[in-house]
């Protein structure tokens, strides 16, 4: 599992690559509140397009994610979720804590 | 109920072997020529059930787990993870959504997601006996028996 962030004008791209499972989670955590502490963003954008699989594990670091962005006032979003990990995100049904989007990608407009 | 084909393997409680039981039941569910949205569902059930026996099973200690996974006759697929570690004490409140003893690195969605991806879901559990989870999916006969 990799993670690689980009942050322009306020707002963190946070890109999630590989699998998320239990296994992966408690490092996914520290890395994510690692880079949080040293670019302090507004608001959040967590691209899950590049993660070939998601479990509930995956729901709890979300749900973290989000608890961290309302403490300082920031919104969070999920964005663009391969098929895997959209079915389990339906089923937690958070998207009623946290926003899911899909963009339309250069090529496919 | 009789079988048409089984694979059983048994491993330590090591959160690595999370990914190595998904890829086992996604190598044996290829025979069944499943959708990759079936196959996903399989494995994300096997990835909750194995990772509730690592965390609650076996929260302190390395303890062993088996999964096995049969074709029944019916066509069916049953998956079954067992540990023989703490067990569950209410079963009826583990499955409900959202509650955990996981703490914040733990969702509490576990059951909920593998009720929602297999069409039947059994929890047998005795406090110090340990736990078995059994799992069931009819798959579409796709291409089988040609």
């Amino acid at each position: 599992m990799k993670i690689r962030a980009e942050s322009k004008e306020g707002v963190l791209r946070l890109r999630l690559m590989g699998e998320l499972d239990h296994h992966a989670a408690n490092a996914a955590m520290r890395e994510i509140d690692g880079i949080l502490d040293r670019l302090l963003p507004r608001d959040c954008a967590l691209d899950l397009s590049g993660l070939n699989f998601m479990d509930s594990s995956g729901i709890a670091v979300i749900l973290r994610l989000h608890k961290r962005m309302k403490l300082t006032g920031g919104r969070l979003a999920v964005i663009d979720p391969a098929p895997q990990p959209l079915r389990v995100l339906d089923a937690s049904g958070i998207e009623r804590l946290v926003p899911i989007a899909m963009t339309i990608k250069e090529g496919q407009r | 109920m009789k079988y048409e084909n089984y694979i059983k393997a048994e491993f330590p409680s090591k959160s690595v072997n999370e990914a190595q039981a998904r890829s086992l039941v996604g190598a044996f569910v290829a025979q069944l020529d499943p959708t990759m949205e079936e196959l996903g569902d399989l494995k994300t059930a096997v990835s909750e059930a194995v990772t509730n026996a690592i965390v609650h099973g076996y929260p302190d200690s390395i303890g062993k787990i088996s999964l096995r996974c049969r074709i029944l006759e019916d066509g069916s697929l049953e998956i079954v993870v067992r540990d023989w570690g703490k067990g569950i004490p209410d079963v009826e409140k583990a499955r409900e959504p959202l509650y955990t003893t996981g703490g914040e690195e733990r969702s509490g969605m576990g059951f909920t997601i593998m009720e929602s991806f297999m069409d039947k879901l059994t929890v047998r559990s005795k406090p110090g006996a340990g736990t078995t989870v059994v799992m069931h999916r009819t798959l579409p006969r796709r291409g089988r028996g040609r």
